[in-house]
């Protein structure tokens, strides 16, 4: 309450003063031009010096039967002009925003590179999805040294002390031809690790870097990525291997693919197969006379994608597992093979030379 | 392997199918299609014609004729022809117009040297028979004129190229094929060595097995008056060609060709030049022998030899010498059909870099039987061709090898396959590849020692492997493996022959059901999320070669006394630059970032994962290998293991130029040794590791920028800028930092604890603290944290300041503690005396003096 009350002084009781003064007051809330003006306004027409206000305070004065009129009038008045400036404020404050939010646009477009890009080796992450397909399925993930004894990556194999493989012209010798060590030539020996380390039965997945002495060129690269997959238990045979190979060739490929088992021979299986691919450009078109020829199959019309077949018995008795109560299957794939088909990888040199233009597109995933 | 369908279609009535529907079948049953070669197939309108008269024309650089040729025509063509080695009379292959010859080549009328010239008088190279030919083919006198000549020598032809696997040698020859096709299109097989040679009537040479290991079977015969000058007939000639042998003279042509065709290498001595017994044996110490290439060969004493009263005269089974060769004098010849040990002639071949087609042959096994039989088919070529006449005789030396027996029972290939075989299916489908199948387990009364001959190619068995090998069960078929195929020994090779003439394409697909695994391992995970954390981070992944020189460790200003200079050496490196296997992942990342930087990109950040190799100064020198007939115990795998090197996992990274780039924002930030340490931060971290860092001094990085990075106690590798003179020696962008740290150290902590999180208001008190600049942030923070007790929440530096108004030779660290306690609010005086504590053993440990203070 305004300690300077002085009903003397205002005669707004009158039904024409109230009537005017709200008047005025509507007029100078129209008139505010922004937020200052308006803020003065209220000050003047509805602040405690206001008529209206000093009318108000008027009403107690007044004789109680006229109170009640005095009191409705005024205060009809009070709310008009109230809603007016509230009414006022928001009109003003949406134009005041939509100002300096325009004033305040910036582009958008400019570039924001400021930190670094990196991205993970395509092998890399293709060897984790591989492993992630096979650990879906209930294996683990096995591995081994790269430099490994020769028992683990040849004998224990089955591969005969002269098998042609065994040669400086295709493995890589440490210290000595007679060392007993090489640079592992396949990701195998992580097979007869795994039986001689694990309870049975086992089934493991084992990407990992291997080596032979090939010169680098746009197929080929002296250290190259594998995937060993193993299986031994009982009761498993060939229907089991082409069962799990289709599944990953879904997996890697997409839902439709066409497999195909050939016979082929390797050591440490036996029966051994060779795993197809039909060809993901010509679709095997380029295989029939008279079509175009295809680069990618070489116009086979299959692709080669890896080895596979039975375990030799022979390796699970250097593995101390009877073959007469367990049977397995063993798989191995070439990884920069399977980017090659998977993501159009054109060179291997690409893939070993790290240039980041290369890895850069693939980011986290491949 | 090539083998031309003509030859093939000899052996085997295949029906009318395309050459591809033949390798189709044939790469079903694991003699894959490289490639299908077509010949002839172009070539029209040549016929037969004779040479009628020849006008010799002058006045051009080079001899010209002009001829008249008969082609049975109403009259003789005009041709014009630049060959000389014709004459009148002589039968010849005409191109007439309108012929085309192979590559397409169009013959037409046309006018030339000033005469008509209607066709062209056609050599063997422009027929598409040879590679070059030095004139015109001269046909038989008797061919009847204008006979077409493509169907008269059978040009036409599809050649398929084979992959033979190294398990076939019986694939390295026509017959095995045929036996394959007729397998595959279940039609008669007619045996090319199904020939019985006529009774012999003594010996053709002395001859003897003086090493029964090297040789168990040793076959000679003999044909006299050949005639030196008969040369192989036309088609023998393009048989060779197309099965990729160069054709040489009738006498080698006719072991070539009965090599092609039976897979039987044989070798053809000049009679004259032999002298005395041929004994077959081992080399002995000094022997030398000059071989066919004119090379004159050192002799390893293991290396299987022909030899005579003079010595050596043959490498057996890999090349012959050239004394007793074959040459145009040589009237009397002995053929040489043998049987050598598979190992022996693999190893010799390889010892001396000699692969030949006979050494490719018996390496892969050669059928033991057929010596008789080839030699008595070459003998029978060179009479009927060469005019010479077969000696009577036959010397045959041999040594017993007991028959390789396998026990299987009938139901074993079903059981390999996941698909039932009837029992007949598994008797015939062996009987057709030449297996003799007994029912039941037949007695061994015949067999010897380990049932295997000394030139199996398979692993030579002890009986207690055999054993182990065995597969009981009902129904035991004893099978006993024909001669030529020495690579059946155990049952499931048995299994496999049933099951790839069953089809491997009808092999039923089903997924086994796996036992449920564990997932990932604690340290495969680990590996995945530093990988990732990296690349977050900004940092490329590269996959070097793990190869590296001495110059790299050099470069990398190692000492001599480095543990990283304790390398393992490759015998047999890619480049003799780089024979060493990396003992730090920095080398091939420091290559990798100058030739990004040498392509354009200066702004380069690349890490790598991967593992180093760190031989163990008293390692064993050599790893044992180990038997294969039983499992290895402990002890022996720990004998392989101690000779390994140690190959712990590391992680590295480099970089140089702006780590934050510069643009519109203005300046970016160049790429710091602080950079190289946040990095190592981020790998364990993500190990759950906080890392402790210290100052260092190690190679290669600047001696004033170098940290060693702990986890605990251990240390686990270094970080920081790189010394300069590594800059230098790589060429790399100055201040090139570098991280290297053992990610084999960082074992991830286990569940990470959850913290208790107090809603309690945080009391933040800053001091600023002067040290010495030799005092290290980290010995400042630490002795903060332990001063300010258990109520410190954080610390945090927030400014860093040396100049005037802190005195020379020192430094001003700012920090902002901040406090909290779990259950109240804190007092004033509460965190005041804690951040005084906090100052106070600073200030006791460093000397830190509170700024202003």
């Amino acid at each position: 309450m305004s300690n300077t009350y002085d009903p003397v002084e205002v005669t707004p009781l009158h039904a024409d003063e109230v009537a005017r003064a709200q008047a005025d007051a509507l007029a100078a809330i129209a008139a505010a031009r922004d937020l200052d003006e308006l803020k003065q306004v209220r000050l003047a027409h509805a602040g405690d010096r206001s008529p209206i206000a000093l009318a108000n305070r008027e009403i107690g004065a007044l004789p109680p039967q006229a109170r009640s009129e005095a009191g409705k009038r005024i205060g009809g008045a009070r709310k008009a002009i109230g809603q007016a400036l509230s009414a006022r404020q928001s009109e003003l404050e949406a134009e005041r925003d939509a100002r300096v939010l325009v004033e305040e646009t910036v582009d958008v477009t400019l570039p924001w590179d400021r930190g670094p890009r990196g991205a993970r080796h395509p092998l890399t992450t293709l060897q984790e999805r591989v492993a992630d397909a096979f650990v879906a399925m209930g294996y683990e993930v096995a591995e081994g040294p790269e430099l490994e004894g020769e028992w683990f990556n040849f004998d224990a194999l089955n591969i005969a002390p002269d098998h042609p493989a065994r040669s400086d012209h295709d493995t890589f010798f440490v210290e000595s031809t007679a060392s007993g060590k090489v640079l592992r030539t396949q990701t195998s020996p992580v097979q007869i690790r795994a039986l001689l380390a694990r309870d049975l039965p086992v089934y493991v997945i084992s990407p990992g870097k291997v080596f032979r002495t090939d010169e680098l060129d746009a197929t080929h690269t002296p250290v190259f990525h594998q995937v060993e997959g193993l299986a031994v238990d009982k009761g498993l045979t060939m229907a089991h291997l082409k069962g799990t190979l289709d599944r990953f060739a879904e997996v890697m490929f997409g839902e439709g693919i066409t497999t195909r088992f050939r016979p082929n021979y390797f050591p440490f299986t036996e029966p051994s197969a060779e795993m197809d691919l039909r060809c993901f450009v010509c679709r095997g078109a380029s295989a029939v006379p008279g079509n175009p020829p295809c680069r990618t199959c070489k116009s086979e019309g299959w692709i080669e994608w890896g080895g596979c077949g039975m375990v030799n018995p022979r390796v699970l008795i250097a593995c101390g597992v009877d073959p007469s109560v367990y049977s397995g299957f063993a798989f191995g794939m070439g990884i920069e093979r399977t980017l090659m088909f998977r993501n159009n990888a054109e060179d291997m040199r690409d893939m070993v030379e790290g240039d980041i233009r290369f890895t850069l597109p693939f980011g986290m995933e491949v | 392997m090539k083998v031309p369908l003509s030859w093939l279609r000899e052996y085997v009535d295949l029906p009318a199918v395309t050459a591809q529907e033949v390798a189709d079948k044939l790469t079903s049953a694991g003699l894959k299609l490289e490639a299908i070669a077509s010949y002839g197939h172009e070539i029209k309108n040549v016929v037969v014609g004779q040479v009628v008269v020849i006008e010799e024309l002058s006045g051009f650089k080079k001899p010209i004729r002009h001829c008249l040729v008969e082609v049975g025509e109403a009259a003789p063509r005009e041709i014009v022809c630049g060959a000389t080695n014709f004459a009148e009379g002589d039968v010849v292959p005409v191109a007439l117009p309108g012929a085309v010859l192979p590559g397409g080549f169009e013959i037409g009328s046309r006018k030339t040297y000033g005469r008509q010239s209607d066709g062209m008088i056609c050599s063997e190279a422009e027929l598409g028979i040879a590679e070059s030919s030095p004139g015109i083919l001269l046909l038989p006198q008797d061919t009847p004129l204008g006979t077409d000549v493509v169907e008269l020598l059978g040009l036409r032809d599809e050649v398929l190229e084979l992959e033979i696997t190294p398990d076939c040698g019986y694939a390295l020859s026509i017959r095995g094929v045929a036996r394959e096709a007729a397998i595959a299109f279940g039609v008669p097989f007619r045996d090319p060595a199904a020939i019985e040679p006529p009774a012999a009537q003594g010996g053709a040479h002395p001859a003897s097995i003086g090493d029964p290991t090297a040789c168990d079977r040793f076959v000679l015969r003999s044909v006299t008056g050949f005639d030196p000058a008969a040369e192989s007939p036309l088609w023998m000639r393009v048989r060779l060609a197309r099965a990729g042998m160069r054709p040489v003279s009738l006498a080698v042509d006719v072991t070539n060709y009965v090599m092609l065709e039976l897979g039987q290498p044989l070798h053809a001595f000049d009679r004259s030049r032999l002298s005395g017994e041929i004994v077959v044996r081992r080399a002995r110490p000094g022997e030398t022998l000059e071989t066919l290439d004119h090379v004159t060969r050192k002799l390893h004493e293991e290396d299987i030899l022909i030899t005579d009263d003079t010595g050596p005269i043959s490498m057996a089974g890999t090349m012959g010498g050239l004394h007793t060769e074959i040459s145009d004098s040589s009237t009397d010849i002995v053929i040489e059909a043998a049987h050598f040990s598979a190992t022996g002639i693999a190893r010799e071949s390889r010892r001396h870099d000699l692969v030949s087609e006979a050494s490719k042959r018996f390496e892969r096994g050669v059928d033991r039987e057929l010596p008789l039989a080839a030699s008595w088919r070459a003998v029978q070529l060179l009479v009927e061709l060469g005019s010479g006449t077969a000696d009577p005789g036959v010397t045959h030396a041999e040594v017993d090898v007991a028959p390789v027996r396998i026990v299987m029972p009938s139901g074993h290939p079903g059981g390999v396959a996941g698909v039932p075989y009837t029992r007949e299916t598994v008797i015939r489908r062996l009987e057709q590849i030449g297996c003799v199948v007994a029912e039941g387990v037949v007695a061994e009364d015949a067999v010897s020692g380990d049932g295997q001959g000394v030139a199996a190619t398979g692993v030579v068995s002890s009986g207690d492997l055999r054993d182990k090998l065995a597969v009981r069960g009902d129904d035991p078929l004893t099978v006993t493996p024909p001669s030529w195929r020495p690579d059946l020994t155990d049952p499931n090779d048995l299994a496999e022959e049933v099951i790839r003439l069953e089809g491997y394409e009808h092999l039923p697909s089903v997924l086994p059901a796996a036992p449920a695994g564990a997932g990932l391992t604690e340290e495969q995970r680990l590996r995945r999320r530093v990988g990732r954390a990296l690349a977050y981070s900004g940092y490329v992944e590269v996959l070097c070669y793990p190869f590296i020189g001495v110059r790299d460790l050099d470069n990398l200003q190692l000492p001599t006394q480095d543990a990283r200079r304790r390398a393992t050496r490759l015998v047999n490196p890619l480049s003799e630059d780089e024979p060493l296997m990396r003992t730090t992942l920095l080398p091939g990342l420091l290559k990798t970032l100058v030739r990004n930087v040498g392509r354009g990109f200066g702004d380069v950040a690349l890490f790598e994962t991967g593992l180093v190799y760190r031989p163990e100064p008293d390692a064993p020198a050599t790893a044992p290998v180990l038997p294969v007939d039983r499992m290895p115990t402990a002890e022996e795998l720990a004998l392989i293991q101690t000779a390994l090197p140690r190959q712990p996992v590391r992680v590295a990274v480099v970089l140089a130029g702006e780590f934050e780039r510069s643009g519109w924002w203005g300046e970016g930030r160049q790429a710091s040794w602080a950079d190289a340490v946040e990095a190592a931060r981020v790998v364990a971290r993500e190990a759950g590791i906080e890392l402790d860092v210290r100052a260092d001094r190690h190679e290669p990085w600047h001696p004033g920028r170098c940290a060693a990075l702990y986890a605990g106690d251990v240390l686990v590798g270094h970080a920081g800028e790189l010394h300069p003179r590594v800059v230098e020696a790589y060429g790399l962008p100055p201040r090139t930092a570098a991280m290297e740290l053992e990610l084999s150290l960082l074992s991830p902590q286990g569940p990470v604890q959850a913290p208790a999180v107090s809603a309690y208001p945080v009391a933040t008190q800053d001091v600023a603290l002067i040290v010495p600049v030799t005092v290290t942030v980290a010995e400042v923070e630490a002795a903060l944290r332990e001063g300010a007790g258990e109520l410190l929440e954080s610390v945090r530096l927030f400014d860093v300041y040396t100049g005037e108004q802190v005195g020379e030779g020192h430094k001003s660290l700012a920090y902002s503690l901040r406090f909290r306690a779990p259950d109240r609010t804190l007092t004033v005086e509460e965190t005041t005396a804690a951040r005084d504590a906090a100052v106070a053993l600073a200030g006791e440990r460093t000397g830190a003096q509170l700024r202003g203070a």
